[in-house]
């Protein structure tokens, strides 16, 4: 299925070329045939994709098992606000227009908005427990996101770039921006994999995990820098997408039950065919112009999540 | 044994005593609080007017100078300030407690996302302004409680799936409202934005006229229907036990609480953190449930109003009320959870 995504991905845009094309573009080029050109300009794009669908996939299983709540996502801990909130100041008060300058903010924005939500609920008597860590996000969301509105109500010039950036567009990430943080991603999903072992026995409760001799805190820390290198570099290299990491490992665990084991990797996988699959669907739908991913994964995401939610009861609603 | 029993009566009595005492205290506080930021609010803006001159004005006789700014201007601000406070802040407390959830308030559950998305659609894609904007941010805001409703209930209403619900149709619809940002011109990008912020600005006369009485009568029936919220805290089988028509009342709650945030909505937009806070906060301030909605309701009342005089008269640049809100409330939610005083 994945495959079959990146193909489409690379095949389907404002001029179209057939599949046998593609491959022939990928495995013995030529120079001057104008559909593989199309074909050519197209990679980054889906490479994006793949990158940034499997991390936010990722981060967000990893975000529902350490936080034990269905309705934890990257987003609601505040990590596409922060790395919003970072990108507003810097277009408004440093006159940044680059996108590898965005990059970075976006990154430590991300990073901080998510360890001051992690700090605040852990901080809290009862811990990071599913509703601290949710009122957490909550909180940090809303400083941020009033910030953003107080920057843009005041500043014209900032509000017209950031309603840009703040739509998610797999078309906004830079090849030498995929470069420099690929790095970030891979760290992350190390971390993620070693980790998702002992998110299984976190699902039975803090003290039974305890019991069952893992490091509790360890576990939540793990899963929490993880995300953070994940789901922040996500939002740095195309902005703000949401719901992918809150929807896919529900679907994800319709097929394959609740070991964290599968669901970690395979929700990198659903996440990546997810976002091809929706980046494909905004370009087919307005052509020649393409619809920005971020508005297609909400808008198509939101009723395959309800129908979900209605047809499952394993999601633990 | 009757000894035992009637000193057990007596204790009982004067807890309630006790309990019925700090309810009175702390509504005629909240409610001289409202009394006084109101005053506030008329005799400052941007300029002073000495409290004789708003007398006279709210009297009805003409001050020169005086007679505009604070019959035109701030007293229009202020009772939708009142209003829309107190409609948030109560609707938000019926939200929660109906669902049993505080995630459930309906800045989080896609409500406000609704009446955002429709009237920002009105505004960017069909260049409408005023009455229809607030008629589409209304009927926006029932549209989607209805959808979310409608979605989520499934042979009875799980708190935690309405929640789930309403954060998936409220994503969807903020992709909504971000596509149509980038698909209209600055200027009614920046109106859209101020727009979504929630702020005082356009509560003037013509827009309170028709919506004013609407809230007022609606905070009135969810009062009264909300004397048995505290009862639905103990759960729906306590509850039917203790004669409260579990199912009737938790629709008519949700009915008001869904209109009086849509209408409260159309006069300010919808201002961050109230409905979310109120309720938390009245719990606290009562340290029970009885007198929680009217509480809830002031609370509201007081936060939208001292947040529009910090925003208008403390900050260099004059702010929204939304930015304001969000900024202090926030905080204080964070503040409340390290410190352990949220019992959620």
């Amino acid at each position: 299925m994945l495959v079959l995504a990146v193909g489409l991905s690379l095949a389907v845009g404002t001029r179209p070329v057939p599949l046998a094309e593609v491959v022939h573009a990928l495995t013995r080029p030529d120079p001057s045939s104008i559909a593989e050109a199309a074909v050519r300009s197209r990679i980054p794009t889906t490479i994006a994709g793949l990158l940034v669908g499997a991390a936010l996939g990722m981060g967000g299983a990893l975000m529902q098992g350490m936080a034990r709540n269905p309705l934890a996502d990257p987003g609601l801990l505040g990590v596409n606000s922060g790395a919003s909130l970072f990108v507003v100041l810097g277009m408004a008060f440093f006159g940044l227009s680059a996108p590898l300058q965005f990059v970075w903010l976006a990154l430590a924005g991300a990073a901080i908005a998510m360890l001051l939500g992690y700090g605040a609920a852990t901080a809290s008597p009862s811990g990071a427990t599913p509703i601290t860590l949710a009122l957490a996000g909550a909180s940090v969301t809303a400083i941020a996101s009033s910030i953003i509105s107080g920057i843009l109500i005041v500043n014209t010039t900032t509000l017209n770039s950031f309603r840009y950036w703040q739509l998610g567009s797999l078309t906004a990430a830079s090849p030498a921006a995929l470069v420099q943080l690929s790095g970030f991603l891979a760290v992350g999903a190390v971390i993620a994999l070693v980790a998702m072992p002992w998110l299984n026995a976190l699902a039975l409760g803090d003290d039974a995990a305890r019991s069952l001799g893992v490091r509790v805190g360890m576990t939540r820390a793990l899963s929490t820098l993880a995300t953070v290198l994940l789901c922040g570099t996500a939002a740095a290299l195309v902005g703000p997408i949401a719901f992918v990491g809150l929807a896919v490992p529900h679907a994800v665990r319709v097929l394959a039950g609740t070991d964290y084991r599968w669901i970690v990797p395979l929700s990198a996988l659903g996440g990546a065919a997810f976002l091809l699959v929706c980046d494909v669907v905004g370009r087919l739908l307005t052509r020649p112009s393409t619809l920005e991913v971020g508005i297609v994964t909400a808008v198509a995401g939101a009723p395959v999540f309800i129908a979900l939610l209605r047809w499952r009861r394993t999601v633990g609603v | 044994m009757t000894a035992v029993r009637e000193a057990l009566g007596a204790d009982l009595r004067t807890v309630r005593v006790r309990r019925r005492r700090r309810d009175a205290v702390v509504l005629s506080v909240l409610a001289l609080a409202v009394g006084c930021l109101g005053a506030l609010a008329l005799m400052f803006g941007a300029r002073f007017t000495p409290p004789a001159d708003v007398l006279d004005v709210l009297l009805g006789r003409p001050v020169p100078g005086a007679s505009f700014a604070v019959g035109e201007l701030r007293l229009p601000r202020t009772i939708g300030a009142i209003l829309a406070g107190a409609a948030f802040g109560l609707g938000g407390t019926i939200f929660q407690t109906v669902l049993r959830n505080v995630l459930a308030s309906p800045d989080v559950i896609g409500i406000n996302s609704g009446a955002s998305a429709a009237a920002i659609i009105a505004l960017g894609v069909f260049g409408a302004s005023g009455p229809v904007v607030a008629g589409s941010a209304i009927a926006g805001a029932l549209l989607t409680a209805a959808l979310v409703w409608f979605l989520a209930y499934q042979g009875g209403l799980s708190g935690i799936r309405f929640a789930l619900v309403g954060i998936a149709v409220g994503a969807a619809l903020q992709a909504i409202i971000g596509f149509v940002l980038t698909r209209s011109n600055v200027t009614q990008a920046q109106q859209a934005v101020v727009w979504m912020t929630g702020s005082l600005s356009r509560s003037l006369w013509d827009q309170l006229q028709p919506l004013a009485p609407v809230l007022a009568v609606l905070l009135l029936v969810a009062l009264i229907a909300g004397r048995d919220l505290p009862v639905l805290r103990l759960g729906d089988d306590v509850a039917a036990s203790l004669g409260v028509r579990v199912r009737r009342l938790k629709l008519v709650l949700i009915l008001c609480a869904v209109v009086l945030v849509a209408t409260a909505t159309a006069v300010t937009g919808p201002i961050a953190f109230v409905a979310f806070l109120s309720g938390p906060i009245a719990m606290r301030i009562t340290r029970h449930g009885q007198a929680v909605p009217a509480v809830a309701a002031l609370i509201g009342a007081v936060i939208v109003l001292g947040a529009d005089l910090i925003g208008q008269q403390l900050l260099s640049t004059a702010m929204p009320v939304g930015v304001v809100t969000g900024v202090l409330g926030a905080p204080y939610l964070l503040w409340l959870l390290m410190t352990g005083r949220t019992r959620a």
